[in-house]
């Protein structure tokens, strides 16, 4: 944790400066329909328990944060929203991980279809070597929605507030652009098929401030249309963007490190009145 | 043994420090002597082929046919129009092989599938050609006329894993981030494969097509065995229908003929044969040398 510095002598320390939250309607978020649940999620990698227990309920429309330390499942945990780990080798889970009520591991169930439905933004910028409206109209062409596909990337750029810097250089390659230019045409990309949820794995831990802010500006707005989940390992950008934020953390016993769910709560009570003491130690900077 | 401590010098030599000196000039002399030899023996071959087989170069040895055996002049023009119809069905047959091999291989199986094939295409690899020459002729030729197009499938045989290796080694090169940005974008894999992984590999597919190719239009036991032996005075392009001349086996036949004028023509054969086998690993070598530049960049 960069901002954040860690004590090292172990006598109890004050709080440092309490977290800017911004205050939400708190009782909205759980009103709303529930797009993912899961129940008793364990995710394991062979014999290796690399996620203990899950149990939340993600809601529609809503951004939600996973924060936590290195290394506590993060990453895995919403990477196994999509079936994006099913490439893993040994990788498999127990419990239920629940899409509107169906099993997103059920039998019968094509793991390419999830995928068009919940989409997914990399830590690292990754566009195709294609110019940036090939980008965009590579996977609807495949897709079978060939009409009006130059309103479709027209939409999808806007929707990524990319449109005006790109709209003259549509046919120049991707990878002419800079980094928070190319992670926006990720997202641009990623929309553009018109998925119900969009995964987005820390967005912007590789980009600029300006950047950043630009991608963080883009997910408010996005949240009108799409649920979005978001994987951050800064603090202050979980308390800038979410509504919802879940916390996790690593249990270390026997020897061996397992991801658990410490809390899971609205953004400002996660912050400023924690119920787990663990929670509590990591948002104040106790450890990082 | 005097020690540096005795005659005063702190950094002299201590122990056996002479002896071991003396090893190790002696093992990087052996080094770079073995390294010159290598280099020396291509010389020598490219050399004195050149020398014997530059006299018969010009445009009517490229271009007429071969005279009765033992009468001077004329030229080899149905065997390269041999080779090249030969070479160009086995390419046909080993490249989509290969590359589909190649692409299972990488974005299909699964760790424990996939070690028997590549165990199966590395002895493939090495088995010898004239093995594949006697496989081809059994299944094809045995009991019937020489063909050329058996020629070609025991050539493709020879071909496939080496464009499937090197397919592979492009294939890998491709980042993983590609492919999971357009899996997330819930596209299969295999459209996947097609869309964003090949085209990035076109290059090197090339390049080891080229090498194979090289590789193939030089192999003699195959065809002795598939295509026969052959010496027509008129240019053939009946590729399925009859065996076909070509220079590997000319440059056989006319070595083992007795006069001057048949082994002359054997040099010049062999000088084409070489020209065009070297120019073609130059010419992929460098273009897999730029490819690489420009993935790296």
């Amino acid at each position: 944790m960069d901002d954040t510095p860690q004590r090292t002598d172990g006598a109890a320390t004050p709080p440092l400066a309490p977290l800017e939250v911004p205050t939400r309607d708190s009782s909205v978020a759980t009103s709303r329909e529930v797009v993912f649940e899961m129940r008793d999620l364990n995710v394991y990698y062979g014999d290796t328990l690399a996620l203990a227990g899950v149990d939340m309920a993600i809601y529609k429309n809503v951004i939600t944060a996973m924060i936590g330390p290195s290394g506590c499942g993060k990453s895995t945990f919403v990477r196994s929203l999509n079936r994006m780990n099913d490439s893993i080798p040994g990788f498999r889970i127990t419990g239920e991980a629940l899409y509107h009520g169906h099993d997103i591991y059920g039998a019968g169930v094509d793991p390419v279809e999830v995928r068009r439905r919940i989409g997914m933004v990399f830590q690292k910028p990754n566009p195709f070597p294609k110019s940036i409206s090939d980008n965009i109209a590579w996977a609807p062409r495949i897709l079978g929605l060939r009409n009006g596909l130059d309103e479709r990337i027209e939409k999808a750029l806007r929707s990524a507030a990319l449109w005006d810097e790109v709209k003259d250089r549509l046919n120049q390659s991707a990878l002419g652009l800079s980094g928070g230019q190319q992670q926006r045409l990720c997202i641009a990309r990623a929309i553009a098929i018109e998925p119900d949820v969009l995964l987005l794995d820390e967005p912007a831990s590789a980009l600029d401030p300006i950047s950043t802010a630009s991608i963080e500006e883009l997910m408010h707005d996005l949240k009108r249309d799409y649920t979005l989940v978001i994987v951050t390992h800064n603090m202050q950008q979980a308390a800038r963007v979410a509504e919802r934020t879940a916390f996790f953390s690593l249990d270390v016993s026997d020897g061996r490190r397992t991801g658990v769910l410490v809390e899971y709560d609205d953004t400002e009570t996660l912050f400023t009145r924690p119920s787990d003491q663990r929670t509590e130690d990591y948002v104040t900077g106790r450890f990082g | 043994m005097a020690t540096s401590i005795e005659t005063g010098n702190p950094l002299g030599p201590s122990g056996n420090l002479r002896r071991r000196q003396a090893v190790d000039r002696f093992m990087r002399g052996s080094a770079t002597a073995a390294a010159v030899l290598a280099v020396a023996v291509l010389v020598i071959v490219v050399y004195s082929v050149a020398v014997q087989g530059g006299s018969q170069l010009s445009i009517s040895f490229l271009t007429k046919a071969p005279p009765l055996v033992g009468l001077p002049g004329g030229g080899i023009a149905p065997e390269i129009v041999g080779t090249v119809l030969i070479v160009a069905l086995a390419t046909a047959f080993a490249l989509p092989l290969g590359v589909l091999i190649a692409i299972f291989l990488s974005e299909f199986s699964s760790r424990a599938t996939a070690y028997p094939i590549r165990l199966a295409l590395d002895l493939l690899n090495g088995l010898p050609s004239i093995v594949i020459g006697v496989f081809a002729y059994g299944l094809i030729v045995y009991g019937g006329p020489n063909l050329g197009w058996a020629g070609s499938f025991a050539l493709a045989i020879i071909m496939i894993p080496l464009i499937a290796r090197s397919t592979l080694e492009v294939l890998r090169l491709v980042p993983q981030a590609q492919r999971d940005a357009a899996h997330a974008l819930g596209i299969s894999t295999w459209r996947t494969t097609l869309g964003i992984v090949l085209p990035a590999c076109l290059s090197g597919i090339l390049t080891g097509t080229v090498l194979a190719v090289a590789r193939a239009a030089g192999e003699t036991a195959p065809l002795l065995l598939t295509t026969g032996i052959f010496n027509p005075q008129v240019t053939s392009f009946n590729i399925f229908g009859v065996g076909l001349p070509n220079i590997p086996i000319e440059i056989f036949t006319e070595s083992e003929a007795s006069a001057p004028a048949d082994h002359a023509r054997a040099w010049g054969a062999a000088l084409v044969l070489m020209a065009m086998i070297l120019i073609a690993n130059l010419g992929a070598r460098a273009m897999l040398a730029r490819s690489r530049r420009k993935m790296f960049r």
